[in-house]
């Protein structure tokens, strides 16, 4: 194992790599197509070089552990706005999720669709390309327009363009107080309605969530409200209104509990032992159910006002055979390595963008020995 | 600004590629005579300009593919236009060019509220596509103050902002997918009605990339339902550094306003004048404001008045009305024309972190005394996007050029300072050259390359957006190929 503790270091790791290498940050998140070489870790690289909680940044080498940023955040009183997944409970991993991993794999958990994804609060990186060489892009401001967006880029790259050393983030306040306000035993089609009403009225709903099958019998559709007591409060009530159609209201007001739902749907805590692979699916939420029905899933769950699918299918099957060229993709998550040897991981893509994918490829890791063949 | 020479074997083929242009476009969408390609030599940025070989206007993807492919054959420049409010010179043509203009392109295709998107061609207006859904109470948010005139096209090419994007982000996060035709012709579709991208993030690097990647012809973009009601407070501080502090704390506070306007006392001096909005003579006002009901607006705008009063405000004036809040905006939104009215001026948009507001800002002050001329200062200050107005006379022979000097000083102070030099209007051409004092060779390599990918012949708004130096060989290779 290359363990560099400078990103000069680094660059030279890269660059004098005899075979392909195998970038991992902590380990937690073996998505893809499994990869063969050396492992490269980043855990050497880690420490917060500047946090300015007035000017909402945050900068930290790319091995810093998520809950060391998480923590200085929650210091300020700030928070990641883009609820990243901790994927160890699904994936059954250990160790310890780098900031690298989640820029890497843009992970984006329930909040995603009231704030953005974790690209949209990267505001800068640096990086070491295939070839060894050191770049930078974008910086450390908000609203930034000089040059090509690069940081889009290697957001969600999985390690194939680059080796992230550094990353800084916009970052936002927590709120006061949140609650969860629930709708019981709507159909999956419902469900995404009654989602879709609440998403679309001004009390700004910050997740979105349904699970068809809760342990004992019957569905649960959650509806996040976040901000100051009252203004919480307020929008809750308006809320039953906007929603009455749909049936009987319950509303979770305590602070503790409804936190637990909202990270027990972040990590897809209902699928944590159920046996079978995991499947993740992003559509476009009105077409979620029939998609869904489509999986031959033998459990479901709803995220992003049902944008998001998460599927749990029996072992070794391509869903996307029974999707025939729906809007949207499916990444298989959780399955064996035979299993994700055998099929594209990653959504193919039509030829002319497969073929703008692979040129950025070729150009950023010229000799292919970055996490190579990962994202196929 | 140095523009590359023309390619006198594209001069000298004129007649040859207007010909291969009017058979896929009906005859008034190709307009090639010197009078009337006038119209598309410049850009906002009028201090540059050039007619362009011809203008073609096409109104359908098919037919900026059919454009694309001819260009891509005959080896012809092409500078993709949205409305030409560019204060960049992205739009900026070279004479041996061709003019894509979209404005023919300004369909809404489909509208859908349950799944909060709308699809539009990018010749649509900015605030067209809100108009298209302000019925059912939507809106688009990214809100540049061009909005009014300048496209969707123009929009994505810059990744435009606007006032509002504290809290709705700038055009990259509101956007969802793009139809696009490469150089050589071929159409592409990426990202769409669902979230994020299946593989790497084209989407992201597409927006921003100032026409020089593909021609977008239609966007999907992300609509909210609008808030209940916004109202603004206005307060004045009697030093920029107070103010600036005052900025800090307000974001601390776990209040997020929609908006923070920053203005200094030259620009309050001119909005005053022209617009006699009732702003308090003082080194510093800020116009800072919150969304929400009635009782959301109380209490978010009473936490940030408390938070005014400790930094002895000489002024504080909350809106009770909408009567009161459109007057406490008239003052900032009439900033550019007021000071259109007393001088000609440029306008800088360089952003630093807000951290070293009041460093910035003390040193401008410096610089505008050593050149002699006056700079006033407008600016999105809760993230940190300075429009510092730099005051000359365009009649006196040699002041555009002192103005641009100072400019250029101005946006190197913004990168010194851990800033950038543009945070909404795009490098262009007005600053390609100073690409090198905020990054390395190396940085640069690494965008061209993503451009070698998209367009291998350069042949896309080439002169753009990279210093002249660093992309000539790439751009030779096109005349080399003849
Ligand atoms: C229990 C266990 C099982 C494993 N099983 C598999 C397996 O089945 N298949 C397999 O391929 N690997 C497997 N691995 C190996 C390991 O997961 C891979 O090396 C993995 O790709 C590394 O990712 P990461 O977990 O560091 O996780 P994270 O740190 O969570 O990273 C997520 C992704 O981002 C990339 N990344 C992380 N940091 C950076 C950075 N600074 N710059 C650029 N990219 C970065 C990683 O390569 C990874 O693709 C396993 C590891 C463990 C601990
Ligand atoms: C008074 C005034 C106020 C302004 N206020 C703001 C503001 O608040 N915020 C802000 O961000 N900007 C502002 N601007 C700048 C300008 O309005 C924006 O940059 C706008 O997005 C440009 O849009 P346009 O349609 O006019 O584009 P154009 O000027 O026509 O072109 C801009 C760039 O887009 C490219 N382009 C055009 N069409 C396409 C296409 N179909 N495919 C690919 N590339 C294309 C062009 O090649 C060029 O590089 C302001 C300008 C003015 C004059």
């Amino acid at each position: 194992m290359i363990s560099p503790r400078t990103e000069a270091e680094l660059a030279e790791a890269i660059a004098s790599a005899k075979g392909t290498l195998c970038i991992r940050g902590g380990g937690t998140r073996p998505i893809g197509k499994p990869v063969i070489g050396e492992v490269l870790s980043t855990q050497g690289l880690s420490g917060i070089d500047l946090y300015e909680p007035g000017a909402l940044t945050i900068v930290v080498k790319a091995g810093t552990p998520l809950a060391e940023v998480e923590a200085a955040l929650a210091k300020e009183n700030q928070r990641l706005p883009f609820e990243p997944m901790d994927h160890r409970s699904l994936l059954g991993t250990k160790g310890e999720p780098t900031i690298g991993g989640v820029a890497a794999a843009n992970v984006s958990g329930p909040r995603r669709i009231q704030a953005g994804a974790c690209r949209d609060y990267m505001l800068g990186v640096r990086f070491v390309d295939g070839t060894g060489t050191v770049v930078k892009n974008g910086g450390r401001v908000m609203k930034n327009v000089t040059g090509y967006d690069l940081v889009k880029l290697m957001a969600g790259s999985y390690g194939t363009l680059g080796v992230l050393s550094e990353i800084s983030l916009k970052v936002l306040p927590q709120t006061d107080s949140q609650a969860t306000v629930m709708l019981h035993n709507l159909s999956d089609h419902d469900a995404v309605k009654a989602m879709s009403a609440a998403l679309g009225s001004p009390f700004e709903v910050s997740a979105a969530a349904h699970t068809p099958d809760i342990p004992g019998g019957g569905a649960v559709t959650m509806l996040r409200l976040e901000g100051f007591a009252n203004s919480v409060s307020y929008r809750a009530d308006q809320l039953k209104d906007v929603l009455a159609s749909f049936g009987e209201i319950s509303v979770e007001a305590d602070q503790d509990k409804s936190a637990m739902i909202w990270k027990a749907s972040r990590d897809v805590m209902g699928f944590q032992k159920a046996d079978g692979d995991v499947w993740r699916i992003s559509a476009k939420p009105t077409d979620a159910p029939d998609v869904a029905t489509k999986l031959n899933a033998s459990k479901l769950f709803y995220d992003w006002g049902g944008g998001l699918i998460w599927a749990l299918v029996p072992r070794g099957n391509d869903v996307r055979a029974g999707l025939n060229g729906f809007e949207g993709h499916a990444t298989l998550i959780r399955a064996s390595e035979e299993t994700r040897n055998k099929m594209a991981v990653f959504q193919p893509e039509p030829a002319p963008v497969a073929a703008i994918s692979k040129g950025l490829r070729d150009r950023f890791d010229p000799h292919g020995i970055l996490n190579t063949g990962l994202m196929e | 600004m140095e523009m590359p020479i023309p390619d006198m074997a594209v001069l000298s083929k004129k007649a040859r590629i207007i010909e291969r242009l009017q058979e896929v476009l009906p005859k008034s969408a190709v307009i090639h005579d010197e009078i009337e390609t006038k119209a598309y030599e410049c850009d906002a940025l009028t201090a540059y300009k050039c007619p362009p070989l011809a203008a073609v206007l096409p109104s359908t993807t098919e037919d900026v593919a059919a454009v694309l492919k001819i260009c891509h054959q005959e080896n012809v420049p092409v500078v993709p236009r949205g409305a030409g409010t560019s204060l960049a010179g992205g739009a900026l043509p070279t004479a041996d060019s061709v003019i894509l203009g979209t404005a023919r392109m300004n369909q809404v295709l489909e509208t859908d509220y349950d799944n909060r998107f709308i699809r539009v061609q990018t010749g649509r207006t900015n605030l067209s596509v809100t108009g298209a859904v302000e019925e059912e109470d939507f809106f688009y948010a990214p809100d540049p103050s061009s909005q009014l005139a300048c496209a969707i096209a123009g929009n994505i090419a810059m990744n435009s902002g606007g006032a509002h994007c504290l809290k709705y982000g700038v055009t990259t996060n509101n956007l969802l997918g793009v139809k696009m035709v490469m150089m050589d012709g071929t159409i592409v579709d990426i990202g769409g009605a669902h979230l994020d991208s299946g593989g790497l993030d084209l989407l992201g690097v597409i927006c921003g990339s100032e026409g020089q990647l593909g021609v977008v012809t239609e966007a999907t973009l992300r609509i909210l339902r609008k808030p209940e009601g916004a109202r603004p407070v206005l307060m004045g501080f009697n030093d920029n550094e107070v103010a600036g502090a005052c900025v800090a704390d307000i974001i601390k506070a776990g209040v997020l306003p929609v908006a923070i306007e920053f203005m200094d006392r030259p620009c309050i001096e001119a909005c005053e004048a022209f617009a006699k909005a009732g702003y308090p003579m003082c080194e510093a006002l800020l116009i800072v404001e919150v969304e929400g009901s009635d009782a959301e607006i109380d209490e978010q705008l009473s936490v940030i008045m408390d938070i005014a009063r400790k930094h002895n405000p000489v002024e504080l004036r909350e809106a009770k009305d909408a009567d009161e809040a459109g007057r406490i905006w008239l003052g900032r939104k009439s900033a550019f024309g007021a000071m259109g009215q007393i001088n000609d001026y440029m306008c800088l948009d360089g952003t630093i972190p807000v951290s070293s507001l009041p460093y910035v800002l003390k040193r401008i002050g410096e610089m505008s005394k050593d050149y002699g001329l006056d700079v006033a200062n407008v600016f999105h200050a809760g993230d940190g996007n300075m429009h510092p107005l730099i005051l000359f006379d365009a009649n006196k022979p040699g002041d555009l050029e002192l103005c641009e000097k100072l400019g250029a000083d101005i946006l190197r102070l913004c990168v010194e300072a851990g800033g950038c030099l543009t945070g909404e209007h795009g490098v262009g051409i007005e600053k390609r050259d100073l690409m090198f004092d905020q990054f390395s060779g190396d940085d640069l390599e690494a965008q061209m390359a993503v451009k070698d990918v998209f367009d291998p012949q350069w042949l896309l708004n080439p002169a753009k957006v990279f210093p002249l130096v660093a992309s000539q060989s790439r751009r030779m290779q096109q005349v080399a190929a003849e």
